[in-house]
């Protein structure tokens, strides 16, 4: 990608670009990797305990206790977001709150509360997926190119 | 008890392949989810997801790749059963839960709570 951007400019952009390059702030890659992993499959634990509480306590089996626990986790996820704790955990963890289901809830959560000023039609229904948008745009259309070969293809008699 | 440290140990990683995304390939997180949610569903097409969440549970129902994963699932489910059309009617059935608690909670959220500074 940068070198795409770097063709287009003049060459006292370009020494302006490395310059800047050379100022940036090393990411800690590492460490964010840790924090990431560590809070992700902390919020994966959560979630398989949940599951399991479903599981014992009411007639739930392995597949249809999937939905209760997401709906608990979006819950919880909502809850801290509107208590701005979620910011705070979401500041140090990284992509280990971004990438579980609860990242996807504080992002709607978050636009829904942000924006609830410009009133609820405009502010709160049209905003609300500004951030899940994409997320759930390209779900929908992968899953559907998806669906469609594996489709077409067993009609025509399976692989 | 090992279903728990499978569900860590497989959850953990795929939050760090998102991490690896946003600090070394210099996605923004809405890029990450996105790609992420396109390999959940071109895995559940080759038929490799439904093995992960065999093997790791809520490891790999929690992330967001599962939602890929399921909307595929559903598509699939309801073709099989009603033909080709079936894709769209199908394609929200078993990921509606989250897609409605979200909109709905946020949606509260949004009427009980003002914006935190």
């Amino acid at each position: 990608m940068s070198n795409k951007v770097k063709k287009n400019l003049t060459p006292v952009q370009q020494e302006y670009y490395d310059f800047a390059k050379q100022r940036e702030p090393k990411r800690p890659v590492f460490s964010n990797c840790v924090r990431a992993f560590l809070v992700g499959g902390g919020i994966c634990l959560l979630g398989q305990l949940i599951s399991d509480f479903f599981l014992w306590n009411f007639d739930f089996t392995e597949k249809t206790a999937g939905n209760p626990t997401v709906a608990i986790l979006i819950i919880i996820s909502v809850l801290l977001t509107a208590l701005g704790v979620y910011d705070h955990i979401a500041q140090w963890a990284g992509a280990g709150t971004a990438v579980p289901v609860t990242g996807f809830a504080n992002t709607m959560a978050s636009a829904a509360i942000e924006h609830r000023t410009e009133g609820f039609v405009l502010g709160v229904g049209g905003k609300m997926f500004k951030l899940a948008g994409p997320v759930i745009a390209f779900g929908v259309f992968s899953a559907f190119v998806v669906a469609l070969i594996k489709t077409v293809i067993t009609m025509l008699g399976g692989l | 008890m090992e279903a728990y440290l499978w569900a860590f140990v497989v959850g953990g990683l795929i939050c760090v392949i998102g991490q690896i995304l946003m600090d070394v390939f210099k996605y923004t997180p809405a890029h990450t989810m996105a790609i992420l949610v396109v390999s959940g569903s071109i895995l559940s097409g080759l038929g490799l997801y439904e093995p992960l969440i065999d093997f790791a549970g809520a490891g790999a129902t929690v992330p967001i790749t599962s939602f890929g994963n399921s909307l595929v699932h559903g598509a699939m489910a309801e073709a099989e059963s009603t033909g080709i059309l079936g894709i769209l009617t199908g394609i929200f059935e078993v990921t509606s839960a989250g897609i409605s608690a979200a909109i709905i909670f946020a949606f509260l959220g949004a009427l009980l709570f003002k914006p935190k500074g």
